[in-house]
């Protein structure tokens, strides 16, 4: 600001005091914590005598290794991995269960139909493009989440998830950002909206911003099923046993490309648009405690299970009605679906996907779930959702529309990392109050998704790889 | 060197202790007002409420969504205005309730802070007691939850400690209303009697201290010292923490406000 008066004796000192910190290598205001904290866990030592109770050294050992620079990120790791592997192992039987049921339903629908004798467009409409749509996001959304919730969820009762903040704090810290940020990320593995509020726990205004604009870079539960479901197809080994443990490294693997991401978004931003320095918080560890089973499933079911499929069939019902219509309106040879999916093409290619992939990402805006019934529905000619019995079904009509593992790989990329959906854009503009800060978080993400899968694609392409 | 901006005539002739009035508390002649300070979750509020009885009056501090406790208490004819402070694990502002809880015990100068710490973790609470001690010297430290600290066969060395911190120490444990007749004493003695202290300063890493040095005569030279320990003043600049420019414009009227949140970019309009 030119508005700054350098007479001001307290503002010069200020900025004196700037100079200087800015020449010494570690933060000082780490250090000056550091001292106080060192200084009081001596004095302590000194004055206080415990008698040795067997609780308090079991906590303590855990402790050692948990937030330890050895095995702190090797577990973390290991821990993400787990949770993955049981989601997409155990999701994938209760899928079909329910696949089978709701499309059984369908045939019940359609003969109802019949009898009473309505018009086709009306079945098409309400049956083929609503209630298909609506059982295909129940069908792959419910099992995955009713796995990944609970898990995450005993993880965080356990009193695991503030020593994963903890351990990861050095390195928000390097990135300029708040340590609780990783909470925040946290929350965004559910719901990127939710986690765009819970960065209210974030005091400073300027590294709430920054956690605000990244948490997208953390794939929600809507984006997870994609992710999942295209890792299933294309990323699994020869050795069958095997298969769900290479699909769960790769997830784990598109995880930490989000989580980098972030890193370098957040240190980016403390760089040119929000400059600052970290501050440093103060983060209680609570004693590991055995979880109550029943609150664990009460809160992952009904409070974000139910929550987040609620909001999916609310946003994929009229989705489907909307790409039915897409796709059954004919303008010339081609549907307007057709005609969309064509023009997008050429830049889509580039990008190492194509034009109905682009399309039903532009479509998946409402709601990220959508984008793979979407891409079904387009890839048929009918129009209509095919029947989802097995993946395999899912891997031939997407190799039979052209698909790669370039095409596979870039896809997930780019749901990854792509811009934010309806809901988390309207908790950020409710957050920041304002459009512009809205629209970085919604430009950011869409420039880094189409950077990535642009070099992605064009070093697979140069080295004739795909 | 004099200051330039800003009335400060009077900061400098109250010795930067500004109205309590500016805290929404109203203080009656010969009351004595003492902070109750603590982490969270360390029986503050015990304390609080069994010091002050039913003599007490809740509101917000002035412009903040935080709650404002107050009470009084009589003791040995004295009156005393007991205020308590929100639960904070530090007072280096990075929240508003640390920002509350900094401003009132350097900016009311209350006659006594007391600091309300946990027995059964002293190396995680003296921490804040040491940074409070960096601001003021009529501080008490209580040791509270006593009797939890005795069922965990946890035993404190009080006399060493007192001799440490330099400050008088009282252990309580508010619950059963064990020694809070001694803390009422040691509040008297430091309020009314002006018992010296001599409160423990901690020494910083070398560079650190070199720092502080260069900041501190500084601020000696403008003449910020008769108003603002520059010690602590020079800690926080250290800090990075545009808040505390802040507030030492908004309580001792030196500047402008607004001026300082945009030279340093850090507060962004949310």
């Amino acid at each position: 600001m030119t508005s700054l008066n350098s007479t001001d004796p307290l503002l010069r000192i200020y900025k004196d005091a700037e100079i200087l910190r800015a020449s010494s290598g570690k933060p000082l205001a780490d250090r000056v914590v550091t001292d106080i904290f060192t200084y009081s866990e001596k004095l302590a030592g000194q004055v206080v005598q415990r008698e040795n109770i067997g609780q308090v050294e079991w906590r303590e050992r855990i402790d050692r290794i948990v937030i330890s620079r050895v095995f702190g990120y090797p577990l973390m790791l290991i821990l993400l991995g787990l949770v993955f592997w049981i989601t997409i192992e155990g999701a994938n039987t209760p899928s079909q269960m329910i696949a089978t049921a709701l499309f059984a339903f369908q045939d019940v629908l359609t003969g109802v139909f019949n009898a009473l004798g309505a018009p086709v467009w009306l079945h098409g409409l309400l049956v083929l493009g609503m209630y298909r749509t609506l059982a295909w996001v129940i069908a792959v959304m419910l099992p995955p989440m009713a796995i990944f919730f609970p898990l995450f969820t005993l993880l965080e009762d356990l009193g695991f998830l503030p020593r994963v903040a903890f351990n990861m704090d050095n390195l928000f810290k390097r990135a300029k950002a708040c340590g609780k940020q990783c909470l925040t990320m946290c929350m965004g593995f559910g719901c990127n909206a939710a986690g765009v509020v819970s960065t209210r726990i974030i005091d400073s205004p300027r590294e709430r911003l920054i956690a605000i604009l990244t948490n997208n870079f953390v794939p929600c539960n809507g984006r997870f099923p994609t992710l999942i479901a295209i890792a299933s197809i294309f990323m699994t080994s020869a050795v069958a046993l095997s298969q769900s443990l290479v699909a769960a490294g790769f997830v784990t693997l598109l995880v930490l490309i989000g989580i980098s991401t972030t890193f370098m978004v957040s240190w980016g931003l403390s760089k040119t648009l929000l400059k600052g320095e970290p501050s440093s918080l103060i983060l209680e560890l609570p004693p590991y405690r055995r979880p109550k089973i029943g609150a664990v499933l009460y809160r992952s079911i009904i409070d974000r299970t139910i929550f987040v499929l609620r909001r999916a069939i609310v946003v994929a019902a009229p989705a489907g009605a909307a790409t039915w219509i897409l796709a059954n309106v004919h303008v010339g040879q081609l549907s307007i679906l057709g005609h969309i999916a064509g023009f997008l093409d050429p830049f889509a290619q580039v990008l190492g996907l194509d034009g109905f992939i682009l399309m039903a990402f532009i479509l998946g805006i409402p709601a990220n779930e959508i984008v793979i019934p979407v891409l079904l529905m387009s890839y048929l000619a009918t129009g209509q959702l095919t029947e989802f019995t097995s993946l395999m079904e899912l891997r031939e009509i997407l190799v039979s529309n052209g698909w790669t593992w370039l095409t596979a790989f870039n896809t997930m990329l780019f749901a990854l990392l792509h811009w934010p959906c309806a809901t988390t854009l309207m908790s950020m503009y409710h957050e920041t109050g304002s459009k512009k800060w809205t629209a970085l978080g919604f430009i950011i993400p869409t420039l880094i998704a189409v950077s990535v899968c642009f070099g992605v694609a064009q070093i697979v392409f140069l080295l004739g790889l795909a | 060197m004099e200051l330039k901006i800003g009335d400060h005539t009077e900061a400098l002739s109250n010795k930067g202790r500004v109205g309590f009035e500016n805290f929404g508390i109203n203080v009656a002649k010969d009351q004595f007002v003492i902070a109750l300070a603590g982490n969270p979750n360390v029986g503050k509020s015990t304390v609080f409420n069994s010091l002050t009885g039913l003599h007490q009056h809740t509101g917000n501090w002035p412009g903040k969504t935080v709650d404002n406790a107050q009470g009084t208490f009589t003791y040995r004819g004295k009156q005393f205005l007991l205020v308590d402070l929100p639960g904070t694990y530090s007072i280096l502002a990075h929240s508003v309730e640390e920002e509350i809880a900094r401003d009132f015990i350097c900016f009311g100068q209350p006659d006594v802070t007391v600091v309300v710490l946990d027995a059964t973790s002293l190396e995680r609470n003296l921490n804040l007691a040491l940074q409070i001690m960096e601001i003021t010297s009529r501080i008490v430290v209580c040791v509270n939850l006593m009797d939890e600290a005795r069922k965990k066969r946890i035993t404190i060395d009080f006399p060493t400690l007192e001799k440490e911190l330099g400050v008088p120490v009282v252990a309580t444990a508010a619950r059963n209303g064990e020694g809070l007749d001694k803390l009422q004493q040691a509040i008297f003695k430091i309020a009314v009697e002006k018992q010296p202290t001599e409160p423990k300063q901690i020494v910083y890493s070398d560079e650190v201290e070199k720092i502080i040095r260069i900041l501190q005569g500084k601020i000696e030279e403008v003449g910020m010292a008769e108003i603002i320990n520059p010690r602590w003043l020079a800690l926080r600049l250290l800090d990075s923490d545009p808040t505390f420019v802040e507030s030492i414009g908004r309580y001792l009227n030196l500047y402008k406000r607004n001026q300082m949140i945009h030279a340093k970019g850090e507060r962004v309009a949310l």
